[in-house]
């Protein structure tokens, strides 16, 4: 008996389902980068390719919203081009490994015994091979392509995902709610999916936004290695590289894609954060 | 030597997002040197938030809003951060409820029995090891020369707790604060330990503050009690007039729920010719290689209550576990309306597990925090009956309103309930499944003694209204004699005795019976020192 529990009157929460203003501001950026990865490329006319209109590395004008790159091309252009694939596969990427790594850690929780013991080292050898030599034999088996990259990507990181999902999962799987449950005869997926899952979903998101920064890194290495998105196309990491020429100067055309990469890691893990009916401290 | 401890005018807020709230409220009191006054109140009281403002300190949110606290010449609230730093564990010294979690399970018990005269700089750390050897001999603990070296997992809970206070006083604090130190104990272990707590509190002429829910404790340990109820006192006197004649009508609710009752028995349809509901046959049981339970037999009767009682590690957890089939017996079997049950879940028709349901002891972990009480019990309602929309909607509200909850509860989440609310609530899942038999493993050992003797009460009722059996998991004799028709004493894994309910309190019995029923506090001055020597070894 602490005496913890104090009779506060009853929270006026605000109605489930509706977002306060940092989580519609962060949704409003990420929806922007969406539209811009999906019908950017149709809307804008200029490719981003012609070369030797413009200076190169110009500054911020009326003409060139972002600037210009090393070779003279339009960088507002060059990063809506690159937002296909930093957004597309990146997110996407992401949302697999968190996903399928949440599901088998689930599964392995909820079954326990040998299929978690298999499941478990059948991963545990998956972190050995290291990551960029992994994506080198993708890349070299398959060609790359965005399905590839965003198999090789998230196969890289499902592991840690699923790490840290298991070990949740397994304090929750060990709560007598569960116990309760499993005596009723609940099935194994109404447990993972109904009483587990959505009391790891907090942790696991937070875990989705910071594993999204890394994919995102992991592509522009991967880029710049010449095995991720293939010239003249480019993710936003690779224009940071390409343009890192523009750093000494200060150039639009270096902080343009590198506030765009900042802008889209924020606005997902703010977004994450502000989620409707998840309080920031993650109690409730 | 005790100092004189006032408090005037103590408030103590909390701050929501409404402004403040007042959980202390101008509480005055003054305890004279070397006397104990006991702190006594239901989760939420402002007990320990009391206690803990002794050392002028407030918990995450809450503040000290008014009044003074003067331990001997010493103006706690008035001093700066540091200096109240240095009062704590120097001159205030507070030992907890839990004392497995208050050690550091990486480092020796006497590195951290020490570090109070290390951290204030009292005296060389040799001196300071000599005064703990001397402090456990004097706390009853075993081999006190050599205790010291080993690591807190490797003494026992009682022990711990004693060692917390060795502690506590290697400074010669002139202010003790108890808070609840033996409700995480067995009530055999908790004989030894108030015993020794006793005597190292009156040898050394300490002041103290003892907070705790239990009466019958509290009349051993303290002169003068207060008794707190929504952060305002109800009543203040000495112990006598407090146990023997309340004032107040709330002191009055608090006795009365300590005071031993008997609860209706309802119809058991026993006797020779009738099938038992459940018979465990020559059951053993355990976890890999060690054996838990070895060769129970039991039988259970329609509409009967059976508790099940002995001390930690008896394996009377087990056999509960057994009977719901989360453990596959080794040895013997289970028979449930004379068919024999299988041994683990999967081999139990669906049918068979809507029998027999369970309740756990931590209501807290038994609810889902994600799923809001509707939604917990309607979810035995969808699997076993089928019923959806209306019917369901009403179902729940039929439920709620037999555990005695208020409808308004079903849209809320498990966090926004009290601990009495969601034990009722874990009652009426189990009910939604209208099992034959409902395993109880510690129902009430979480709960006050106001809001335990409540569920007690709905849970007899219960009985006789629905004809629902119980086996009833206890360390606590008390409980289980007031709910009980029959009492199995199990201890080391074996059952030990059986005692019906016309015998609780004829003799003779078996000697483990008699000590368990013998280490049950009384509520009455004295007890502690008329418990025979043996009880406590």
């Amino acid at each position: 008996m602490t005496d913890t529990t104090i009779a506060l009157p009853v929270k006026r929460r605000r109605p489930r389902g509706a977002f306060n203003a940092l989580g519609l501001f962060s949704l409003a950026v990420l929806l922007f980068w969406l539209l811009a990865a999906v019908i950017g490329p149709t809307l804008i006319a200029n490719t981003g390719s012609s070369m030797g209109e413009a200076p190169v590395f110009a500054p911020v004008s009326a003409v060139h919203w972002f600037g210009t790159d090393f070779l003279g091309r339009d960088m507002f252009a060059r990063v809506v081009q690159g937002a296909r694939y930093t957004v597309g596969v990146a997110l996407s990427a992401t949302l697999l490994a968190s996903g399928s790594g949440t599901l088998l850690a689930l599964l392995a929780a909820a079954s326990g015994r040998w299929l978690d013991a298999v499941l478990s080292r059948a991963i545990d050898t998956l972190t050995s091979v290291p990551g960029k030599m992994f994506a080198l034999i993708m890349v070299a088996a398959f060609g790359s392509s965005m399905p590839t990259l965003i198999l090789t990507a998230a196969i890289i990181y499902l592991p840690g995902a699923y790490r840290i999902a298991r070990s949740l999962a397994v304090n929750i799987d060990a709560m007598d709610y569960v116990t309760v449950a499993r005596t009723r005869g609940e099935g194994r997926l109404y447990i993972m999916l109904r009483e587990i899952l959505p009391n790891i979903v907090g942790p696991m998101l937070a875990d989705l936004g910071l594993r999204f920064v890394y994919v995102v890194l992991l592509l522009a290495s991967l880029s710049f290695l010449g095995l991720g998105v293939q010239p003249p196309a480019a993710d936003w990491g690779s224009l940071v590289r390409e343009n890192i020429g523009a750093l000494p100067t200060g150039g639009a055309a270096i902080i343009m894609p590198a506030l765009s990469i900042a802008s889209l890691t924020i606005a997902v893990n703010l977004l994450i954060d502000n989620l409707p009916g998840r309080s920031v401290r993650g109690a409730n | 030597m005790g100092a004189v401890v006032t408090v005037s005018g103590l408030n103590i807020v909390a701050a929501t997002r409404f402004g403040d709230m007042a959980i202390v409220k101008d509480l005055n009191f003054r305890i004279e040197p070397g006397e104990v006054l006991a702190l006594i109140g239901e989760s939420g009281s402002g007990k320990t938030t009391t206690a803990l403002a002794l050392m002028g300190y407030a918990r995450d949110g809450c503040r000290i809003s008014g009044g003074s606290i003067r331990i001997g010449e010493v103006d706690v609230l008035g001093l700066a951060p540091a200096q109240q730093r240095a009062l704590r564990g120097r001159t205030v010294a507070y030992i907890a409820q839990s004392a497995a979690a208050s050690f550091n399970p990486s480092r020796s018990i006497m590195d951290q029995v020490v570090e109070p005269t290390q951290i204030h700089a009292l005296m060389p750390r040799a001196e300071a090891e000599a005064k703990a050897v001397a402090l456990f001999r004097e706390l009853a603990l075993p081999d006190p020369e050599n205790i010291g070296a080993r690591y807190p997992h490797q003494v026992s809970g009682g022990q711990l707790q004693r060692l917390m206070a060795a502690m506590a006083l290697i400074t010669d604090p002139e202010l003790v604060i108890l808070d609840e130190p033996t409700t995480a104990l067995d009530v055999t272990t908790q004989i030894e330990v108030l015993r020794a707590f006793r005597r190292v509190v009156r040898e050394r002429r300490a002041t103290a503050v003892y907070v705790s829910h239990d009466l019958a404790v509290v009349a051993q340990m303290a002169d003068h009690i207060l008794v707190l109820r929504d952060g305002v006192m109800r009543e203040l006197g000495s112990t006598e007039q407090i146990i023997e004649a309340p004032r107040n009508d709330y002191t009055q609710s608090l006795l009365a729920a300590a005071q031993p009752k008997m609860r209706d028995a309802g119809q058991v349809s026993g006797g020779a010719g009738v099938a038992p509901l459940l018979e465990v046959k020559g059951l053993s049981a355990g976890y890999g290689q060690k054996t838990i339970l070895e060769n129970i037999d039991l039988k259970l009767y329609r509409g009967q209550a059976i508790g099940v009682i002995g001390e930690s590690g008896s394996g009377k957890t087990t056999l509960a576990r057994a009977v719901a089939g989360l453990i596959a017996p080794a040895k013997g079997s289970i028979v449930f309306d004379g068919r024999q049950l299988g041994t683990t879940l999967q081999a139990r028709s669906k049918e068979d597990l809507r029998r027999i349901q369970i309740v756990f002891q931590m209501a807290d972990t038994a609810l889902n925090p994600s799923q809001t009480i509707e939604r917990i019990l309607a979810r035995p309602l969808q699997f076993y009956k089928g019923l959806s929309g209306a019917p369901l909607k009403a179902r729940i509200a039929q439920l709620l309103d037999l555990v005695q909850l208020p409808a308004t509860l079903a849209q809320r989440f498990p966090g926004g309930l009290s601990g009495g609310q969601k034990q009722r609530v874990n009652l009426a899942r189990a009910l939604a499944a209208e099992p034959d038999l409902i395993l109880c493993d510690e129902v009430t050992s979480a709960l006050d003694t106001v809001v335990g003797a409540a569920v007690l009460d709905l849970m007899a009722q219960l009985r006789r209204e629905l004809g629902v059996s119980y086996l009833f998991i206890s360390h606590d004799l008390h409980t289980v004699r007031s709910v009980c028709d029959e009492i199995v004493v199990m201890q080391h894994g074996r059952k030990l005795a059986q005692v019906a309910r016309a015998d609780f309190e004829r003799g003779p019995h078996h000697p483990y019976y008699e000590q368990l029923a013998r280490s049950v506090p009384e509520l009455r001055r004295g007890w502690l020192d008329d418990v025979p020597a043996a009880v406590a070894a």
